[in-house]
């Protein structure tokens, strides 16, 4: 089951070559600076840039190539736009049965009231438009598009309109449909933190170019690739819970390097989760730490350095047990301690986020 | 008002409605083709539907009269078919007033439908709506000012049109004599009288109509087409 690309655009000053395969599993996040391509990308997909010259293929069917064009409103896919999308003359009930309608019952797979529980929408649903908050609308416009079954959920930047709040209220909803999987998701976004916490697969994209391509913890551990400099940059863990301590209101999930401590979850005991660990919560120390207040502490081997955004610092790759964890630390203590590759240490880490709860 | 003045009226409303309707079947698929992009082709048509804005009325007027007429191009056409030619008889008035009201339909339409812009229907696209679905349930339902704009300014258009209708009209009681022209008869038999009650029906029937797209138009606005 893949999506194969291969699309050629050419505008003023901008050209998109792309030639892919994107695994149609589970959430691919479609990352690049703004600019990179990312979103004619996905209307490329979508059947909504006719001018493109492109091969595309989903499962064997054919979308697009020199003899055929099917138009996207009939390629049977979901499309959520970056900025708001409902209809003005519609109430959100209407927005949301506008596609709902139009797909036959016997490709429905999902009810009416099962989107509307899923992204708790059952409020709103009298409520026309202009009533709505950004967040709200932008809900009712990711409920409208799963309510076409599509085989393929496309998603432009989605929550990058929002401010901090709606973000998060808009979040856990996306985690929740990747851990239902009931469609495959082809996500474009400039925030990694996004693709950190939602994606399974990354598609780098720069200046209209696949960089690179592959499973999300690979790629954000790979040296030659710039995920690592950004700011927000790190890494992450596929986990599952081990036990609660109720006494200090922590839980402990296991990963490969070791146990960690975080904050008391309402997660069951044997469940499986993705943590993420940002590269400024990393720190390193040659000697294993005692006396410290950091719970969280890792042996680890260092593979190499890369620059970071900042020139004072620098991302060290290390592997904690098998998977690669990233640190962000200043030139300077790399230099004191003379840190090489190889080197054995000790990984500090000061905080852990619990993805997909 | 005599009865002479109620059946023009009467004809008038009949005239206005029927051309109203047809125009606005005519002007909607025409008007969404002009909206959809820019060519050679629809600069020549933009400027041709625009032609009876700014034509003398009795220009309009002759050349249908030479078509329309039993000789003419579509008088020999409606003979062949069985039909009377047009000239001077009610079809022949309502294609004359659907010429010279067409942009009063197209232009309005035009806007309306270059405002909603390509967005919202490339929304119903994803949404699996085909072309004529997306015309229908998205761009129509979005153009509602537009539409009822082309309505009443096509309907008092040709309620007030004169040179056209008494070019390929005639003035014949019943039958092509429209409530302006009634008007015209009675200004030039020098009964005020009877002209004032039918001017001042006439500038009522007008003005009311304005007043509700005015008043409608102001309940019908939003902040866009999509939220």
């Amino acid at each position: 089951m893949t999506l194969a690309l291969r699309v050629a655009l050419t505008r003023p000053q901008f050209s998109l070559e792309v030639e892919c395969e994107v695994p149609t599993r589970g959430i691919t996040g479609l990352f690049g600076r703004s600019g990179s391509g990312k979103t004619t990308l996905l209307r490329c997909i979508a059947g909504l840039e006719r001018r493109a010259q492109a091969q595309i293929a989903f499962d064997e069917e054919i979308w697009q190539d020199a003899d055929h064009f099917v138009p996207a409103h009939r390629r049977r896919i979901g499309y959520v736009f970056q900025e708001s999308s409902l209809f003005a003359h519609l109430d959100v009930r209407g927005n949301l049965e506008f596609g709902l309608r139009r797909v036959p019952p016997s490709e429905r797979r999902l009810s009416f009231d099962e989107a509307v529980t899923l992204l708790d929408l059952a409020a709103l649903l009298p409520q026309r438009a202009p009533q709505l908050s950004g967040g709200e609308r932008q809900r009712v416009a990711i409920g409208r598009a799963l309510l076409m079954s599509p085989r393929l959920l496309l998603m432009d930047e989605p929550v990058s309109n929002l401010d901090q709040s709606s973000k998060a209220e808009i979040l856990p909803h996306l985690e929740r449909l990747r851990d239902i999987s009931i469609m495959p998701i082809l996500y474009v976004s400039h925030a990694l933190g996004e693709i950190m916490r939602l994606a399974d697969h990354l598609l780098l994209l720069e200046a209209g170019r696949v960089r690179a391509a592959g499973p999300v913890q690979e790629m954000l551990a790979r040296s030659d690739l710039p995920l690592g400099r950004y700011e927000d940059g790190g890494s992450v863990f596929d986990a599952i819970v081990e036990e609660h301590d109720d006494r200090y209101h922590l839980t402990y999930v296991r990963i490969g390097a070791g146990r960690l401590a975080v904050a008391r979850s309402t997660l069951s005991v044997g469940r499986r989760l993705r943590v993420r660990i940002d590269a400024r919560d990393v720190s390193l120390a040659l000697r294993a730490p005692e006396l410290t207040s950091i719970l969280n502490i890792l042996p680890a081997r260092i593979v190499d350095f890369s620059d970071a955004e900042d020139p004072a610092q620098t991302v060290v790759r290390l592997d904690a047990g098998g998977d690669p964890l990233l640190a962000r630390i200043t030139r300077r203590s790399a230099a004191e301690l003379n840190l090489a590759p190889g080197t054995q240490l000790f990984a500090q880490v000061k905080g852990v986020a619990l993805m997909g709860q | 008002m005599g009865s002479v003045d109620l059946i023009a009226l009467w004809l008038s409303l009949r005239l206005a409605t029927l051309t109203t309707t047809l125009l606005l079947l005519l002007s909607a698929p025409l008007a969404w083709w002009l909206a959809m992009g820019a060519s050679r082709i629809r600069t020549v048509v933009d400027a041709l539907v625009s032609l009876p804005l700014v034509l003398p009325p009795t220009v309009l007027g002759f050349y249908l009269l030479l078509l329309l007429a039993p000789g003419g191009a579509i008088g020999s056409a409606f003979r062949a078919l069985g039909l009377p030619a047009p000239a001077f008889t009610f079809a022949g008035l309502v294609i004359g007033s659907m010429l010279y009201s067409l942009p009063f339909a197209v232009q309005p339409l035009r806007d309306a439908f270059q405002g909603i812009g390509a967005r919202p229907l490339e929304v119903a696209a994803t949404l699996r709506a085909s072309p004529w679905d997306r015309f229908a349930s998205v761009a129509l339902p979005l153009s509602m000012r537009g539409i009822l704009t082309a309505t009443v300014l096509c309907f008092a258009h040709t309620l007030g049109e004169f040179g056209v209708v008494l070019m390929i009209g005639g003035n014949i009681p019943g039958r092509t004599q429209t409530a302006s022209i009634a008007l015209f008869n009675h200004a030039e038999a020098l009964e005020y009288g009877a002209a004032y009650h039918l001017s001042l029906v006439l500038l009522a029937l007008c003005f009311l109509l304005l007043l509700t797209v005015y008043g409608t138009n102001r309940r019908l606005r939003t902040t866009g087409a999509l939220l």
